[in-house]
């Protein structure tokens, strides 16, 4: 038997692609027509319009890395049909721009394969389970996301994982530049900054004496620097940074997105809800907030009745706050082998108090701790537990009919896969560790999840059923939200647990 | 509950356990026989988002159609007026032509999908009805029949032959399981004309598969019961017939009482026909009415260009031209009785589990090169035991499969269903040369047989470029489907050849080895 997991990896990447050929008929979100417009702007427009071109509603957001991207996956598009790359873009595309597009992020996805071949050694040199490997590249919150809904996830997860396999193998400044080209593509993985900084301050600068430090502080800077110059000077040129601001980080939108990201603020609504609630029972006057969070669209903040208002400085200091102790421990011990932990810490604690937190940036954390998954017990409890949840917090994503058993399947299969390979490699483990032969596996399998996790796994269950088939019988058409609330609060639930069980194993074992 | 001491982070033997799948053991069996459920399953929902055959081709449509306007029939129409022109039910347009199970498998869909959509169903209004939503209850149904006829079916029968241990060694046996369960179940061709071109295959294709589980696990009882319920929901599972035929008996004659044997088994026989077929008893112009439906030889011996021996050699002689249909018959009807006759013989003298997988493909095969009016789909039936066998004909199979889905690639076409069947090969190929696998043992061919075997595969290759990137000749315009036929034909008279030769060494191989391992 081949001794290393890289083939093998390669085999789960063409699966996974033959599943992603089957899923260009599939439905598409706006995303598509964001992409569709960005990839024409990109191509028809100089770069001194792409901030500023407003043939469609769906402007340039991203940073000039991913404009950049975008340009390069339109080079070959005049092949197909000059029509594809022309502003403003044709309202219904045709069936060759679809199967372009699906194409394109298929294509990109192979970076994603790069890092995870790469990955492929831990940061012991050991190999890593073809399982790891595998839950990454079959994903089925990634195959959602990128290629139904639409979006390319796969890609900046690749240089992701790829800037935490350079800090893995010691190769700091590599891993630094990859991580602020990845900022300068998709600004959302600045929560991740604080720990690459305090990391790569200590253990890259600190350490080797002054003189060296310093010069190793100045390298690294530059290198970061370098990458930004060249994301962001011509727009600087242009004078357009001010423009370029207010698109990345548009404050106005609001703290939750239209659909609750089931993280810490749905709980604050509901109590918020609550506390109205029974205020008003007992006899006080509590004004009731014109536009409510039910309603589907949230444009401004000021919607809470009694809680205190919530503003992007205090989701900024409470991500911060939930943080530190990650911080702390980068900085005090910095190893390699825990930096996934970490990065993967920070990126849970910017979901779980972030402002206009979408359901889809739980994949920047589930992504990498699925890598880890295998390194003990305890994680693959964990992985599988959290990586069910944040799948079926995507579901509200593909509300359509046709997708409906698709993602049913995705995540059937996927928790299946994890069933049987976490019950199998730690029965395997524990067999040739010469411990009792464990023939049903039942230790495993009563470990993997324990009776409460199991509960509210089937609770998932519950919900699903309620929301397809009981709600619509009990209400009718009306309280139509409230099967998305009850999705994101009993998601929140899974995923404020995962948080603490990463705090707590980053306080305790790193 | 156990909590498990936190494992050390240190494997002992990293390469090894890193390259080790999460399938293979120790993984628990059932979950793993779930998980690759599960994956087959999922596979046949991605196929089922593509098109389907006829789709928006008004005015005859496709195969959707005819099973649509089926359960339409069945569901506002009398069981009389199911198979007679009436004016509610012209027979010129998709009538009922397969035996009396699918028309009641059609009226069970029709009911639920009247329950929940009426007018895709409505007598005569909703010909032709089509909408996502009816496209999407009828591809559940699809979805459910496969789920629960032929899912089970290929569970017991992969239970029965590893518990047989048919032609294994041991190794295959604690190993060889998943990855025969996964050939089975990711039949290529099966999901792409199920789910995509849109038939219920499955359903008479797993009732057989239920019924060689039957015979694999010595339930001959109910594997007879189960194979005419596949004769009964498609009469194409006939093909099979010969071998189950030729099987049963010669395990009869081994007995002690074979008459009895002979007698009970022709009882379930009778017993299942009669109750499938009650409703069509009451007269005797009532039964040979279904019956003139089931054979319509009036379409003559063949159509389209399917890679048959009748419409391959009609290139040469033009059998349509010389011969009426009543000598035509015959002659396929002798030369069908021809060609599985040996494998026919071997099975009545020296009946055996691996034997029977064999006669299976080759009777099946006989059927779909010499009998009257055959389909480019009837290539599921002889598919069916080479993905049974596959464990034993590795490489066999994986060839079969490659040109059995060549042989349908001018339908994927027409069906649009292109990407799909790109996939979907891939996916097998996948599955097929999964890594760790060590099935792949290696043949030794020389050199120049490899040239003349990667000289059918060459060809094939081509043709699949040019059939959708050349026009054809304004003379032959049907010159493309033809070559794909005559490629397919040689490749699937070579392989019945080499079934025949093998089922016919098997009596002499296992003499040799000796009878150790039947005990």
């Amino acid at each position: 038997m081949a001794a290393s997991s890289s083939p093998a990896a390669a085999w789960a990447f063409a699966a996974a692609t033959c599943v992603k050929l089957l899923l260009i008929p599939t439905y598409w979100s706006t995303d598509f027509d964001v992409h569709r417009y960005w990839l024409a702007l990109t191509h028809a427009l100089p770069a001194r319009q792409w901030y500023t071109d407003q043939s469609s509603q769906w402007t340039l957001d991203y940073p000039p890395f991913f404009a950049y991207f975008s340009r390069l996956l339109s080079l070959p598009a005049p092949l197909v049909d000059p029509n594809l790359v022309s502003v403003p873009v044709p309202e219904s595309p045709p069936f060759a721009h679809l199967l372009y597009l699906r194409l394109t992020v298929a294509f990109s996805d192979l970076v994603l394969l790069g890092s995870v071949l790469l990955l492929a050694r831990d940061a012991r040199r050991r190999q890593r389970a073809f399982l790891a490997l595998s839950l990454v590249l079959w994903s089925p919150a990634l195959l959602a996301v990128d290629h139904i809904h639409f979006q390319y996830n796969g890609f900046l997860m690749g240089l992701l994982l790829l800037s935490l396999y350079f800090l893995e193998q010691g190769w700091d400044l590599a891993g630094g530049v990859v991580f602020a080209s990845l900022l300068c593509s998709k600004h959302l993985f600045l929560v991740a900054a604080p720990v690459y900084f305090m990391y790569l301050f200590r253990h890259y600068c600190c350490g080797r004496g002054v003189i060296k430090g310093l010069g190793r502080l100045v390298l690294m800077g530059s290198g970061v620097a370098a990458v930004f110059a060249a994301a962001f000077a011509p727009f600087v040129y242009y004078g357009q940074v001010k423009q370029l601001f207010d698109r990345l980080f548009p404050f106005g939108r609001g703290l939750c997105h239209a659909y609750w990201a089931p993280n810490f603020w749905v709980f604050y609504i509901m109590l918020d809800k609550v506390l109205a609630f029974l205020l008003r029972r007992l006899g006080f006057n509590v004004a009731i907030p014109e536009a409510s969070f039910t309603g589907g669209l949230v444009s401004n903040s000021s919607l809470f009745a009694v809680l205190p208002k919530v503003t992007p400085i205090t989701t900024f200091l409470l991500v911060i706050l939930a943080m530190t102790p990650c911080l702390f421990k980068a900085f005090s011990n910095p190893q390699p082998k825990y930096i996934i932990r970490w990065v993967s810490y920070a990126c849970t604690c910017g979901f779980i108090f972030g402002w206009h937190v979408h359901e889809k940036a739980s994949l920047h954390f589930t992504i990498p701790l699925a890598l880890i998954s295998m390194d003990n017990l305890n994680d693959a409890r964990h992985y599988f537990l959290l990586c069910i949840v944040s799948c079926y917090s995507l579901f509200p994503l593909l509300f359509e009919n046709q997708e409906y058993l698709i993602k049913v399947m995705l995540l059937l299969t996927y928790a299946a896969l994890m069933w049987v390979g976490f019950t199998s490699h730690f029965a395997a483990n524990s067999d040739q560790e010469g411990k009792r032969i464990n023939r049903s596996g039942s230790t495993v399998q009563n470990g993997l999840i324990g009776s409460i996790g199991l509960s509210y796994l089937l609770g998932i269950a519950a919900i699903e059923l309620w929301s397809q088939v009981f709600h619509q019988r009990v209400f009718g058409d009306r309280l139509p939200f409230l099967p998305l609330i009850m999705v994101s609060f009993y998601c929140g639930i899974g995923m404020m647990y995962s948080w603490m069980w990463q705090l707590v194993y980053i306080v305790r074992h790193t | 509950m156990a909590k498990p001491k936190k494992s050390r982070t240190s494997a002992p033997d990293p390469p090894k356990a890193a390259a080790r799948l999460p399938w293979q053991p120790p993984a628990p069996p059932v979950p793993t026989a779930l998980l690759i459920s599960l994956a087959a399953l999922l596979v046949r929902v991605l196929v089922s988002v593509g098109p389907y055959s006829g789709q928006g081709a008004a005015p005859k449509f496709g195969d959707y159609e005819a099973q649509r306007h089926w359960m339409e029939l069945t569901l506002h129409l009398p069981p009389s007026d199911w198979y007679r022109n009436t004016s509610d039910n012209d027979l010129a347009y998709w009538g009922l032509d397969y035996p009396p199970l699918s028309a009641y498998q059609s009226l069970l869909h029709g009911r639920i999908i009247n329950a929940s959509l009426p007018e895709a169903v409505a007598l005569r209004s909703s010909r032709g009805y089509e909408s996502p939503e009816s496209k999407l209850l009828m591809r559940w149904t699809v979805l459910s029949s496969d789920l629960l006829v032929f899912f089970p079916a290929a569970l017991w029968f992969v239970w029965a032959y590893m518990r047989g241990g048919i032609g294994i060694t041991v190794e295959e046996r604690r190993e060889g399981w998943m990855w025969l369960l996964a050939m089975v179940l990711i039949s290529p061709c099966l999901v792409l004309i199920d789910h995509g071109h849109f038939q219920y295959n499955c359903i008479s294709l797993g009732l057989a598969l239920g019924a060689i589980a039957g015979v694999l696990s010595r339930n001959e009882l109910a594997a007879a019961a189960l194979f005419t319920l596949a004769i009964n929901h498609k009469q194409m599972s006939l093909y099979f017939a010969p071998a189950f035929f030729s099987h049963l008996l010669g395990k009869c004659l081994k007995r002690k009482y074979p008459i009895v044997e002979v007698m009970k088994l022709a009882f379930v026989v009778l017993g299942t026909f009669a109750i499938v077929w009650w409703p069509f008893l009451h007269s005797y112009e009532a039964a040979l009415q279904v019956v003139s439906r089931l054979a319509p030889f009036e379409r003559g011996i063949y159509e389209d260009y399917v890679a048959n021996f009748w419409c391959s050699t009609s290139v040469i002689v033009k059998w349509k031209r010389l011969f009426a249909i009543k000598p035509l018959k015959i002659m396929s009807l002798s030369a069908t009785i021809l060609a599985f006759l040996p494998s026919f013989v071997q099975q009545v003298k020296s009946p055996s589990n691996l034997g029977f997988l064999y006669s299976l493909m080759n009777s099946s095969f006989s059927f779909y090169l010499f009998s009257y009016q055959v389909h480019e789909k009837s290539i599921l039936l002889p598919l069916l035991p080479a993905s049974l066998l596959a464990l034993k004909e590795h490489q066999m199979y994986g060839w079969f499969v490659y040109f059995a889905l060549f042989s349908m690639y001018p339908l994927i076409c027409r069906d649009q269903l292109l990407l799909q069947y790109i996939a979907v090969l891939a996916l097998f190929f996948l599955i097929y040369y999964s890594p760790g696998g060590r099935h792949g043992k290696r043949l030794n061919i020389s050199c120049r047989a490899k040239v003349v075997l990667s000289l059918p595969f060459l060809c094939s290759l081509l043709l699949h470029v040019t059939y959708l990137q050349l026009e054809p000749p304004k003379r032959y315009p049907y010159l493309f489907d033809a070559l794909i036929m005559f490629v397919s034909f040689s490749q699937f008279v070579i392989l019945t050849l080499y079934t025949n030769y093998k089922q016919w060494m098997l009596d002499t191989h296992s003499r040799s080895v000796g009878m150790k391992k039947d005990l």
